[in-house]
């Protein structure tokens, strides 16, 4: 099972690679996301890009914005590309298939955002580390680990539960896209909320143990990621992929 | 001699895009498979013919269990599909409708996978990749993106990946299609080679009925999902009573038109390209016909009776009962 799993992520990590690789196929792309978050945005932030817990805000966002690039394409791309059916008639499990389409995305998101805040580590030594090597503190360097491993799982999972419904990868894009804004309406509803709840809700941040919020925040989303592994592997049905 | 594949009255029902059970049928309903019973022995090449839409491809998605049967059952190496489906794609191959190849990868890096899936190990797996690229005269161009590539170079590929890893049955749907002759006739004689010596058994599909006449022991006519011949090329082709004679020579004038045509056992005959084209009544003897013609002073060259290709059983299975 692990081998089989490992196969399916060394032929879509080559694919990736692949497409990725090329200027057309999304370099640019990958390229400009390594300049804003490795050199720009640690340039302009300073010695806090290390040192801040609110950094870990900006780094949430890279793994979702990397895996949601990709994750459309691995069912609804091989249906396109009449693949599908010639890996189904293989001798894969369910399991190794769905697990490693899903593990291929998050370790691209996720790698990447590493190599990201690597990046951003060794600009802000060279603009700003003359007294003395700048590091994350471990609080700030675990959450960084986690909340972007748990963010590129959420964004794979939901993803590939997308693309394997979506009967293209143009339509797994918009389904995607959409249930993206659905999950971020109450971030956007809080400015119509009563001016009395706002101020309520600001006492209550101000006042918060950021510390235990953020565990929560993390289990919380951890949980979130495993419903959506689980829905994914109870909806993953050959049967019904093949007619489709 | 062992069978390799037994389908038992499968019928396989769609409604909705799902296969379904006879019990709930539907308006909607499409009868994809109906009543379907066959036997393909071990080691031979089996040649499943039928028009686009006939049932070609479900019945070999059933038997790899890919679908669920509505009723009756597959059996492939005595194993039931709908219950061990991946029992059985562990010991087969398949090439699908669609060469299923992944386009942005090498040719090396898509048998490779390949490989990989069926726990080949490293060595023989590189071996493995080697002989068939080099076999399908592909080896040169290995760390080319399959995106590149022509249709009939895909195909090739395609074969090689279905039979990497030396399974005991191999699925072929179309697979000479978009191949050019020289391609295609290598890859007749590789299925003739794998069936006869190593005992591999071929399912294969074909519009190519030369093709079929050339490599099947058996072969199958299916026609909107009910089996309408089973047997040998040879036993199919003595089922068409083909009653055409074509005698060559000189004399032949509306005299002799009139004359042959007052006979009770011919039932038409015409003059075509200097040829008198004779079509006898079933069970007729040519041995009369031939005296008369002689007696009327026809001068004689060639008699020939027509014999019917399996083409001509399988268009008058096809469109006969249409």
């Amino acid at each position: 099972m692990i081998q089989d799993i490992f196969t399916i992520i060394w032929k879509e990590l080559k694919e990736i690679i692949q497409l990725r690789g090329k200027i057309k196929g999304g370099l640019t792309g990958i390229l400009i996301f390594a300049c804003v978050f490795g050199i720009l945005m640690p340039l302009q932030a300073g010695k806090e890009w290390v040192t801040e817990p609110i950094v870990l805000l900006p780094w949430a966002w890279l793994p979702f914005i990397l895996c949601s690039g990709i994750v459309a394409d691995c069912f609804a791309g091989e249906k396109e590309r009449h693949s599908l059916e010639t890996l189904l008639a293989s001798r894969l499990s369910d399991t190794a298939i769905l697990f490693g389409k899903l593990f291929s995305t998050i370790l691209y998101g996720w790698g990447l955002t590493l190599i990201c805040s690597f990046l951003g580590l060794i600009t802000v030594n060279i603009a700003y580390g003359k007294e003395g090597v700048l590091f994350y503190p471990t609080n700030i360097l675990v959450g960084l680990v986690l909340v972007t491993f748990l963010v590129a799982t959420l964004a794979s999972s939901l993803g590939v539960l997308v693309s394997m419904k979506a009967k293209t990868v143009r339509q797994a894009q918009q389904i995607f896209s959409i249930s993206f804004i659905v999950l971020f309406i109450p971030l956007f509803g809080i400015q119509y909320l009563p001016d009395s709840w706002k101020i309520a809700m600001r006492d209550m941040f101000v006042a918060a143990d950021w510390q235990s919020i953020a565990i929560w925040a993390l289990l919380g989303l951890a949980l979130i990621d495993a419903i959506l592994i689980m829905i994914g592997a109870a909806q993953f049905k050959r049967k019904q992929l093949i007619t489709e | 001699m062992n069978s390799a594949i037994e389908i038992e009255h499968l019928s396989v029902y769609f409604t909705g895009g799902r296969t379904t059970k006879k019990g709930n049928p539907q308006p909607s309903t499409i009868h994809a498979i109906e009543d379907l019973s066959l036997t393909v022995e071990q080691g031979t090449i089996f040649g499943f013919l039928g028009t686009n839409g006939a049932g070609k491809t479900t019945t070999i998605r059933i038997l790899l269990g890919l679908l669920e049967p509505s009723q009756g059952k597959a059996q492939v190496f005595g194993m039931d599909s709908s219950r061990q489906g991946a029992e059985i794609r562990e010991i087969c191959g398949a090439l699908m409708e669609h060469h299923g190849l992944y386009e942005r990868l090498s040719a090396y890096e898509n048998l490779e996978f390949y490989g990989r899936v069926w726990h080949m190990p490293t060595a023989t797996r590189r071996q493995r990749i080697e002989e068939l690229l080099t076999n399908l005269s592909l080896w040169e161009r290995r760390n080319e993106t399959v995106s590149t590539w022509s249709r009939g170079m895909k195909q090739k590929l395609a074969v090689g990946r279905a039979i990497m890893h030396r399974p005991k049955l191999i699925f072929l749907d179309e697979p000479t299609a978009g191949l050019d002759p020289q391609a295609a006739a290598a890859l007749h004689a590789d299925l003739i080679k794998l069936a006869k010596h190593d005992g591999v058994t071929v399912f294969l599909t074909t519009h190519n009925l030369t093709e079929a006449e050339q490599l099947c022991r058996q072969v199958g006519v299916i026609r909107q999902g009910r089996l309408m011949a089973l047997g040998t090329p040879v036993e199919l082709k003595t089922t068409l009573k083909n009653n055409k004679v074509i005698v060559s020579g000189s004399g032949f004038d509306e005299t002799i038109l009139t004359l042959i045509k007052s006979l009770n056992q011919v039932t038409f005959a015409h003059i075509e390209d200097g040829h008198l084209i004779i079509e006898l009544a079933s069970g007729s003897s040519t041995a009369p016909l031939v005296n008369l013609l002689v007696g009327a002073g026809v001068q004689i060259e060639e008699v020939r009776k027509e014999i019917a290709s399996l083409e001509d059983v399988f268009l008058s299975l096809v469109e006969v009962k249409q």
